[in-house]
Formats: structure tokens, sequence, C-alpha cells
């Protein structure tokens, strides 16, 4: 087939977009209009060798993004026309998507900050383009976000206050402070950081599979969504892959600066995942993947052969990568049952999984699930069945850098909790890993100033002096509607109405009531 | 270990045809579905080649119409306007 050629090729459309509109400044110092590009002793010595791979401009860039919206926003409209709520697979599936209004949506406003100022900072026209068009869409993400779970919110309970949550809420802290490290780092690293590390090497978990699980679970309004951003993010991690190799590429001297980052934000992301992870082992009644074999896919095969393509730089594969591998048969079941015991301070429910749903735990994970968490499992429904729902009233020790709650255990020991602390200028300092440990070690005096939610509770900064309090006062969560057990919450009896069922004669727990934690 | 070059796309029907074009320009490429998606992947290299998704779709197409309907990729990203190539190169 002949193409008559009217119209510019792509790379002469990118390089009048990038180059032909970019100028040299003439009456001040590039130096004073850049004043955050040189801090980080990343070296660049031509920015002319900076290549977007796909190449999008403007017009092309609109054209894409409208057709995307269209097609998005006609499915809301149907999925709400449709009461689709009624359709998922089981209400359970809805606190799946609690935590995701409250700690990810957020990170969506915040990536959006964060290439808003990492565009204005760099010197190069195609960097500024770049980060330009992610900060728009990053924007559209959390704004479609907040449009597909205003349904929910109409329906469920724990999605009315998600921003206010997301400064607060002790757990949220975790995606909070991993967003807020990145943006007060200077923009090579932000790009590092996000572009590089949690959208090439990570975000593929986040959207990938349990989105796929969310279509299976009959959420369309979820799974549109999720591929809508998804479709962006092809993108952004084109992007962040050609940011590590342009940084590379550009001075010997950057290796070892990007190297640490990426052993950093590998860590950070890590940590921050094992949210997700839950999310698809526990909080999706229809099972796509385990986690663990998401990781194997998208972590091991995918990371696997990033970094042996960025052998030939000089770049090894995170430093704590081996922990992680090995962490994947465990953090679930670990973070879940840190959540069942505080569910009297979340913004959704917890349960123990259906003995069809342990089993299929018991085959993903053969050698962990049955030997190390069905047991504690079985204890706590033990313990509902005679009216005593376990909440734990202590709070937990936070580690310094994620403030994920010390709950994960050793590399090498499934039965020692893993602990590390060192003392810094005379304070003592609490970490749940060696990762951890190793990233506040580079720069304590960032760490240091880490807002620790139990920290705050425990010093009355937090609205009151026991939890009940803090959790209807600060957190604006309705104490016995928002939080607590899923069986016999408002939530499940409303699913019951619905669906037209009769409460179960004895469910799995009955005795869902609290005392006072 | 194998280093895949892989595509996945939303399971819709400009994907259909984009799949039926894949495979026939990488004869090796395995296609799985998933919940709502399809996922193509082929060790080292995957390429989309402008002129067979016109043929099977039947009109003029643009390679970035692909942003449309993709929701991951893995490899180096070699785009023009006649090809988007997806690849490891060590």
């Amino acid at each position: 087939m002949t193409m008559q050629k009217k119209k510019l090729g792509l790379k002469d459309k990118y390089r009048y977009l990038t180059r032909d509109m970019a100028w040299e400044p003439s009456y001040q110092k590039k130096a004073d209009i850049f004043p955050h590009e040189d801090f980080e002793g990343i070296k660049i010595t031509d920015w002319d060798k900076w290549e977007d791979p796909f190449r999008l401009t403007m017009d092309a860039y609109w054209k894409y993004q409208a057709e995307k919206e269209k097609k998005l926003y006609a499915i809301f409209d149907a999925f709400a026309q449709n009461n689709g709520h009624q359709n998922i697979s089981d209400a359970r599936y809805v606190n799946a998507l609690k935590l995701f209004l409250t700690g990810v949506s957020p990170l969506e406003y915040g990536a959006f900050q964060g290439y808003s100022r990492a565009g204005r900072q760099f010197s190069g026209a195609g960097a500024r383009v770049a980060c330009q068009m992610q900060a728009i869409d990053e924007l559209r993400h959390v704004q479609t976000q907040i449009h597909a779970m205003s349904h929910y919110n109409k329906h469920f309970n724990g999605l009315h206050d998600f921003a206010h949550m997301h400064d607060r809420v002790w757990f949220l802290s975790v995606p909070k402070s991993f967003f807020d490290d990145a943006r007060s780092a200077g923009p090579f690293e932000f790009l590092t950081a996000i572009s590089f590390s949690f959208e090439y090497v990570l975000t593929n978990l986040l959207f990938v599979p349990f989105m796929s699980g969310a279509a299976y679970n009959g959420d369309m309004a979820t799974v549109t969504f999720g591929f809508s951003a998804q479709s962006d993010e092809a993108r952004h991690m084109t992007l962040g892959l050609e940011v590590i190799k342009f940084m590379l590429e550009q001075h010997e001297d950057n290796v070892p600066i990007i190297q640490r980052w990426i052993d950093k934000w590998f860590w950070r992301g890590y940590r921050l995942l094992s949210l997700v992870g839950m999310m698809m082992d526990y909080m999706l009644p229809n099972k796509v993947m385990s986690w663990a074999e998401a990781w194997e896919v998208y972590y091991e095969q995918n990371g696997g052969a990033l970094f042996k393509d960025l052998e030939r730089y000089g770049i090894r594969p995170p430093k704590y990568q081996e922990q992680a591998n090995i962490g994947k048969q465990h953090i679930t079941h670990q973070i879940w049952a840190t959540f069942y015991q505080y569910s009297h301070a979340t913004n959704f429910h917890t349960w123990i999984p259906s003995e069809d749903e342990q089993q299929w735990l018991a085959e993903k994970y053969p050698d962990t699930f049955d030997k190390y968490y069905r047991p504690r499992f079985d204890h706590w429904q033990e313990q509902h069945a005679n009216g005593q729902r376990f909440y734990n009233s202590i709070l937990p020790q936070l580690c310094q850098v994620c403030q994920v709650p010390a709950l994960f255990t050793e590399p090498d020991d499934p039965t020692q909790l893993s602990h590390r602390q060192i003392v810094h200028e005379g304070e003592r300092y609490h970490f749940c890993s060696d990762g951890c440990c190793d990233i506040f070690q580079n720069e304590p005096e960032k760490y240091i100033q880490a807002w620790l939610p139990v920290h705050q509770i425990y010093q009355g900064n937090c609205g009151g002096g026991d939890v009940q309090t803090v959790v209807e006062k600060y957190y604006h969560l309705k104490n016995g509607q928002d939080n607590l057990e899923y069986v016999g919450s408002p939530e499940y009896l409303r699913w019951l109405a619905w669906k037209k069922l009769a409460t179960p004669q004895a469910p799995a727990g009955t005795g869902d009531r609290r005392d006072a934690a | 270990m194998k280093q895949l070059a892989f595509i996945v796309f939303q399971d819709n029907d400009n994907a259909r045809y984009l799949v039926d074009a894949i495979t026939e320009d990488n004869p090796r490429a395995e296609v799985q579905y998933q919940p709502a998606m399809i996922r193509i992947q082929a060790e080292k290299r995957l390429e989309i080649r402008r002129e067979t998704v016109e043929e099977k779709i039947g009109r003029e197409w643009d390679v970035q119409e692909m942003l449309i309907d993709v929701i991951s990729i893995g490899g180096n990203v070699t785009e023009d306007d006649d090809s988007f190539v997806l690849e490891w190169k060590n």
C-alpha cells in the first residue's frame, strides 16, 4: 500500500514540538531559571539526546485522550443507569474499592503535582513536554476514579471522605508518605522513583491483574477506568525506561546515584504494593491470579528482562530483590491478618476468608498458607463464633520509612518478626526490614521528620486519647457502620436484602458486635 | 531466564484485529486470554506493522491508534509511521 506523504511524519512532528518550540534564554542565566537541575549530582551533557519513543504531539494527544474519555464516561453512565453495583460478585468486593479510592486515587493527584513541578525544573524541552503530558494524564486519572467511585458512594459505606482520610488515617500514611517522599526529592530522583521504579517496574501489578480481577467480579466501572488509565501508563512506562537510559548514557557518574535510587524505590514500591497484594488475594471474591503469580509474571519475569537489558549500563537488579521474591509467599497473608485485627480503625470491612477461599489460598501458596496462616484464621474464626470477634487494642509499631506496621517476618524465618533499629543523634528509630533501614541511613535528615500515625495518636495530636474518638472525630468514620467486621455489618445486611437472600442462621461467625478496643 | 517482550490490550473489537495482525507478523508470539484483557508475548521482540493491521481492519490505521486499547507493554519501544516494536536488546 502506498501512502501519500502530505503530512509530516511522526519524527518530524515530534521534533517541531520538542525542539523548535524551545528557546535559549538571553537575559537570564539558565541556572537561575532551572535551579533544581544540579543539586542531586546528575550530570546532563546534551538534552537533545532525550527521545520520547511515542513521539506524541499535542494534537494527537488531545484526539486520543478525548476518544478514551468518551468511551469511559459512556460506560460510567451505563453502569449507573443499570444499577451495576448490584451485579458485582459479592459486596465484600467493594472493600477493595474503598482502599483504592482512599489509598491510590490521591496518589494520582500527587503524581499530577509531581510531574507539573518536575516539568518546570528541567531545562530540556523534550523532558518538559513529557512531564506536562503525564501531569495531565494523572489529573485525568484522579478525576475518572472519583467519578467512577461516586456511584458506589451512593450505595456503600466508607467512601464518603477519601481526601480527608488520605491525610489522616493510619494505614493511608503508607501510600501518602511514599508519594510525599518522591515529590520532596529532586526532579531526577522523582522520575526514577515514579516513572521508572513505580510506573515501569511495579504498576503493572496494580493495574493489570487487579483490574482484570475487577472485570471478573462484575465491576464494569472499575475495570474501565483502570484500563483507561493504564492505556496512559503504557506511555508512562516507556518514558520511565527512556528516562533511566537517558540519564545513564549522559554521564558515568550518574550510574551509582541512579543505582541507589533504584534500590530505594524498588523497596519503597514493594512495601506499598503489599496492600495491592492483599486486595488480590483476600478482597476479590472471584480470583484471577494470586499475588505470588502476579509477582512472578510482572516482577520476576519482566523485571528480570528489564534489569538484564540495563546491565550494559552497569546497573544491577535492586539490592533487596531476593527478599521481595521470598516475601511473595507471605506478605499478603500477614497484612490481611493485620487489617483483620485493626478493622475498628479502617474505612473498610475485613473478614475471615470462606472455606473455599482458604482452599484456593492453600493451592496457590502450598508451602506457606496451611503451615503458617490458616491456623491463625481458624483461631480467630472460633473466637468470632463464640461472640468474641478479635480486635487488637494495642496500636502497632510502625516502620519509620515505609510506615507499615512491623508485621513482616524475617526473610529466612517466617516465624520471626523482622525488626531493625538504630540510634541516630540520641533517638532510637525502628524499621520493618534491612531495605527500609538502609533508606533511612542514606537520608536520616529526611526520615526523622516522618509523621507516624501511631506516635501522633499517642501524643494526642489526632483528636482524642482513645481509638474510637480518633476514628470518629479525626478520621470521619462512623463507628459500627464504616468499619469493623463485614459479617453483620449494615452493608452486609443491605446486600442480602438486595439479593433477596435470607440472613444466614449461623454465619461464618456470629456475634459480630465488637467490645470497645 | 527468558526475556519476554509483551503487549497487553483490552479485550475489545479493535484488539481482535490487532491480535490477528500481531500473530501473523510474529509467528512465535503466544496469546493469553485473561478476564477483559489479551496478553501477547514473544521472546525478545514483538512487532506491530501498520500494513498488516490495515489489511485486517480494512481501513487506514495510524500506529498511534493503539494507544486507545493498549494496557501495558514490556520492552524498549521503537515507533515510527509504519511500525511499533518492543524489544529487549541485551
